[in-house]
């Protein structure tokens, strides 16, 4: 459709120090202000800096340019963000957008865009059919190798459940002499309530599908001194290479990636970290609780040529119950820890942990004794993040991400329509408003597995139902 | 013999007549041919006009200044508001009619009507000079020259009936086939399908116990189809219907019988429509449904003769009266006609446009089940719009299309020229995806402009139609603007009726909203109110309570537009657009979509291939 809104990275989504989002359509300045509220009082072709919030919070600090139509790359009301780069936070930013309104780009929609609304020289045609048809071949087989797997399972499942009572109620609106709807609202509504709850929990495994797909967003915490730099430094070996340098800028790198063993962390180190090394309380506290509450998991670093301090029970006590692999560096010098000790501090961080069960089998209660310096334990590390995620089953399709946000975007708007139905059965309204928010949910769902509806509905109405004279 | 005329019309069937009457109407000489004059709309199969999504048929052919409407209302012997229980959007009127009484009346419009008149014989060439029609020619020899030509064959070309092991080739009720056309158009250049339909027996009425039966009563106030129809000249006595059901008994015969059912035996190779199954249909599709419903229903007034609704079949006549002799009521059942199955040849409807007109042949327009369609109104709808555009292009006007967002005849024409079909094609509510805006009540609303703009409509009415739309606005407008505060006397009346008290002035419009509260309720808090005519009301009620759905609708259709606007010239070469996938350069290249909309219904025809369309013709409007 071609006047709403669209919003797409306008780079890649690697891990790059900057990244670009590009929104366009009618409503760009609408949807963009709710994150940026300066948006409204900025003048077409001037950039502004800021922070895009979300509700109370903040999720990034960014540049935003404007572009007013028709003088933009789409000739629509244009907004670019120049946000911090990589799949995480451009993601954040993108749900967002979504949340307001606007909708996921199709491969080579901007351009098309242009090109509709005449903005393209003519010259370009060839060139750019050729991106979007090349685009297309892209998602196609980005989407066909979805088609596998549980979500595909299950998002099949419900689609045939809302067709089949979709297809109930037409029937008996096209044969109402044959077929009575007596009575089936009271049972439609425990249906709708059991499709609601299996959206709910397919939007979670979506979430978790996240982590193995763009990666486990993992915060390294411990005291001054325990080696965390190092071993950011040792996981991003020659990563580092192709990391923007940030020294002296204001864009500082909040995550870097690094791909291991058939999974990748987004380890987040601000520079903030580094700033303010000497100031040990706040490193324990403020930081620690901010990142750790967002993190997917929390490597905890301890130093065993050092004792167990005040400090290391107060960071074991706010990391508690989370996803959290302790590692004891450098084990090449000579120990000064105590064993009670430390098993107090595993016993802080993870106190449901059954004291009798075999506690070997459970990374979060395994210690891996590393030297990051010679990279000792690195493979138990990475044997132990396995283990905490990926639970044996390591998924090597490769995926876009982009498809994914589009699934989840499907599945919203698939839960938003059937919560439509359900307040149309609260207020008793005819079947037959029913089946518009249902047919959407239905489509939506399509969406997800690649199928269109066509004439599905129909088939069902005869496949399943004996109507006719 | 010679004789010059401007437009002929084959067939005077629902198709024919509504083609026929639409083009003499709009000045055009017209002559309508038929194989007999007895057969003038004749209604061979079910004895009634509307039902589901059909009744809206009805309403637009009458919006439009089509005659179906205005027909029935004179022969109904029964009518039935359909599904009042449901929203406005599939409320749908159907009539029982008197067979031989709406077959009359027609006739004597047809030759009554000025400009039209009526030939008895069959056609059997088309002639066609340069791809532009230039006459017909009659089994006798004669020719007539035309500048426009619409097939109206219905059912009748190389038909064959088949009862059992028995066929003949004959039309419906034993009326001659048509041979020669199916050979003629192929040589054309046109492609043919075969399709089978069938009807149930006709019993005798005498022979029938209805006292097993239950009784089915038409509405107590009659609702006309045609918004000419004056409704208290119309009230009425009614006929009635009965419902009885078939049984473990009846399905018993008819599973030992199967093989001798041409449809399980391989003797008819026509594709049958599932809307329609034969009764051996269900019971083998539907093998855990233990009785089917089966409505007995009167033919007409002058005739003994009942219509078993349910049953039909092409089992052998023995079989026949066993099956029925089972059936409650029908123990002692005298046949008076068997069931039988037909099949017949009919053109693939994607060889032609929007129009209604061959795409590769000026002036040759086909209309109803000969385009793979099934039913009365879906063939008058066709009839109506081949008519009018037939006269418009010979008038050298631009021709009517409709489009799926303002009447069920736009859906039914693009699904029959955009969709692959391969069964006689019903339509029906769930087809229509904008249907809460196409509603029967709304049907003069939707479609009146065109029907004036095609010059069906009298200026007078439309000025009719433009006042009631104005009074309908203001009065919602009034509505939502008139304020009503929580004083004592309107707490009362909302406890009254059963509603929330106020915390806060609301409006009439949010009132009318709460699904307990109407119009006709709320009169005691809008005293001073102006008396509106009902169908006024009506359509202010439905817009104020479904407002939200309305709405949400209409976005939906704003953008549906967009794609619909997007017109694709007749002459995009699409083998020049090098980006598009095979199979949907195929399908593109023989259907020739009017619009980017149409095209992206085409089943084969992928997003991706819509957006090089839109690429390509970007470049091509810079040339």
């Amino acid at each position: 459709m071609l006047n709403d809104t669209i919003a797409a990275p306008a780079t890649a989504m690697i891990n790059s120090g900057i990244g670009i989002i590009r929104i366009s359509g009618a409503n760009t300045i609408k949807i963009t202000s709710n994150l940026f509220p300066d948006l409204e009082k900025m003048k077409s072709h001037t950039i502004r800096y800021g922070f895009l919030i979300d509700g109370e919070n903040i999720i990034d600090e960014v540049m935003v340019s404007l572009m007013k139509a028709p003088n933009s790359y789409t000739r629509e009301d244009v907004v670019e963000i120049n946000c911090h780069g990589g799949t995480r936070m451009m993601n954040s930013i993108l749900e967002c957008l979504v949340k307001n309104g606007a909708r996921l780009a199709e491969p080579g929609e901007f351009t098309k865009r242009a090109f509709l609304n005449g903005r393209i020289d003519l010259a370009k045609a060839e060139a750019v059919m050729d991106i979007i048809s090349s685009k297309n071949d892209f998602a196609l087989k980005s989407s066909v190798s979805q088609l596998r797997g549980a979500i595909s399972v299950a998002v099949k499942g419900l689609r045939e459940e809302i067709l089949y009572q979709i297809a109930y109620i037409e029937a008996a609106l096209d044969d109402p002499e044959y077929f009575s709807l007596d009575g089936y609202c009271e049972e439609l509504t425990e249906k709708i309530e059991v499709i609601i709850n299996s959206l709910n929990r397919l939007l979670k495994s979506a979430e978790q599908g996240k982590v193995l797909k763009e990666g486990i967003n993992t915060v390294i915490v411990g005291k001054p001194n325990v080696g965390k730099s190092s071993l950011l430094n040792f996981l991003i070996g020659e990563e580092r290479a192709i990391v923007t340098d940030v020294a002296g800028t204001t864009r500082d790198i909040l995550s870097e990636s690094v791909v291991m063993d058939g999974f990748m962390l987004n380890i987040i180190d601000t520079a903030g970290i580094r700033q303010t090394e000497d100031e040990v309380e706040k490193i324990g506290v403020e930081r620690t609780l901010k990142y750790a509450a967002e993190a997917d998991l929390i490597i905890y670093l301890l130093d065993s040529s050092t004792e167990i301090d005040e400090n290391d029970r107060r960071i074991s006590e706010l990391i508690k119950n989370k996803k959290v692999i302790t590692l004891l560096n450098k084990v090449d010098l000579c120990s000064n820890i105590n064993g009670f000790e430390l098993a107090d501090i595993v016993n802080r961080i993870y106190p449901h942990v059954d004291n009798l069960g075999d506690k070997s089998e459970n990374p979060q209660s395994t210690i891996i004794r590393t030297s990051i310096k010679d990279g000792t334990g690195i493979t138990e590390f990475s044997e132990a993040v396995k283990k905490m995620f990926l639970r044996g089953e390591i998924d090597n399709e490769e995926e876009v991400y982009i498809t994914n946000l589009r699934h989840k975007e499907a599945l919203i708007k698939a839960l938003e329509s059937i919560q439509q139905v359900k307040q149309s059965l609260d207020k008793k309204m005819p079947e037959d408003f029913l089946t518009i928010d249902m047919m959407n949910a239905y489509e939506n769902l399509g969406k997800i597995i690649g199928e269109q509806v066509d004439d599905d509905l129909v088939n069902e109405i005869f496949g399943k139902f004996c109507v006719g004279k | 013999m010679k004789t010059k005329t401007d437009i002929c019309v084959i067939g005077a069937g629902h198709a024919g007549c509504e083609a026929a009457l639409a083009a003499a109407r709009l000045g055009f000489k017209t002559i309508v041919f038929t194989v007999s004059i007895e057969s003038i709309a004749l209604m061979p199969c079910n004895p009634n006009i509307g039902g589901t999504s059909k009744g809206h048929l009805v309403r637009e052919i009458d919006a439009l200044g089509g005659e179906m409407a205005k027909n029935i209302d004179k022969t109904f012997i029964q009518s039935k508001m359909l599904n009042l229980s449901k929203g406005p959007a599939v409320h749908s009127l159907r009539a029982q009619a008197d067979k031989l009484a709406y077959s009359n009346t027609m006739r004597e419009i047809l030759e009554n009507q000025e400009n039209l008149s009526i030939k008895q014989g069959e056609i059997v060439d088309i002639l066609v000079e340069n791809n532009q029609v230039a006459g017909v020619k009659t089994f006798t020899g004669n020719i007539y020259e035309c500048k426009a030509v619409i097939i109206c064959t219905g059912t009748y070309l190389n038909a064959r009936c088949l009862c059992g092991e028995s066929i003949t080739n004959t039309g419906p009720n034993g009326l001659q086939a048509a041979t020669h056309l199916t050979g003629v158009l192929q040589k054309l250049g046109i492609n043919f399908r075969r399709f089978k339909t069938g009807t149930p027996a006709r019993m005798d009425k005498r022979s029938l116990d209805f006292s097993k039966m239950a009784p089915q009563p038409g509405d107590e106030k009659i609702i006309p189809f045609s918004f000419s129809t004056d409704p208290a000249a119309i009230q009425k006595e009614q006929a009635l219907c009965y419902l009885t059901y078939t049984n473990e008994k009846t399905h018993e015969i008819i599973r030992e019988n199967l093989n001798r059912s041409p449809m399980y035996s391989g003797l008819i190779e026509g594709t049958g429509t599932r809307y329609c199954p034969s009764i051996e249909d269900k019971i083998v599709k539907f093998a855990d449904k233990d009785r089917h419903q089966v409505f007995l229903e009167p033919e007409g007034l002058s005739t003994n003769e009942m219509y078993v609704s349910g049953m039909s079949s092409s089992m052998p006549e023995d079989v026949q009266i066993a099956m029925y002799r089972t059936v409650p009521g029908m123990e002692n059942c005298e046949i008076v006609r068997n069931a039988y199955a037909i099949e017949y040849d009919c053109i693939d409807p994607a060889q032609l446009n929007a129009t209604l007109r061959f795409k590769e042949i000026t002036g040759l327009y086909s209309a109803g089940q000969i385009n793979g369609s099934s039913g009365y109104e879906e063939a008058a709808a066709q009839g109506l719009i081949a008519g009018i555009n037939a006269a418009l292009s010979l008038q050298g006007r631009e021709e009517l299309v409709i489009d799926r967002s303002e009447a069920y005849i736009g859906v039914l024409i693009d699904d029959l020229v955009t969709k692959e079909n391969f069964e006689p094609y019903r339509m029906m509510t769930s087809r229509a995806e904008y249907r809460l805006l196409l509603r029967q009540d709304n049907a003069d609303l939707r479609l009146g402009e065109k029907g004036f703009i095609a010059g069906l409509k009298s200026a007078a009415e439309f000025e009719k139609l433009n006042k009631k739309q104005k009074s309908i606005q203001d009065e919602v407008k009034r509505l939502k603007e008139t304020r009503i505060g929580a004083a004592g006397y309107v707490q009362d009346f909302l406890v009254l009726h059963e509603s929330a008290p106020l915390r806060s002035a609301v409006s009439l419009a949010d009132l009318l909203s709460r699904p307990e509260l109407d119009y006709k309720k709320l009169e005691l808090l809008d005293k001073e109110r102006d008396l509106l005519p009902e169908d006024v009301v009506v359509q202010v009620e439905i817009e104020i309570k479904y407002e939200g759905y309305i709405e949400r609708q209409k976005r939906q259709v704003n953008q549906f537009k967009k794609m619909e606007n997007r017109k694709i010239p007749s002459e995009l070469n699409y083998d020049e657009v090098s980006s598009l996938r095979l199979e949907a350069r195929q399908k593109l290249k023989t259907l020739r979509p009017l619009s980017i909309g149409q095209a992206s219904r085409i089943s084969g025809v992928s997003p991706a291939d819509i957006a090089v369309l839109l690429v390509y013709m970007e470049q091509y409007r810079g040339r």
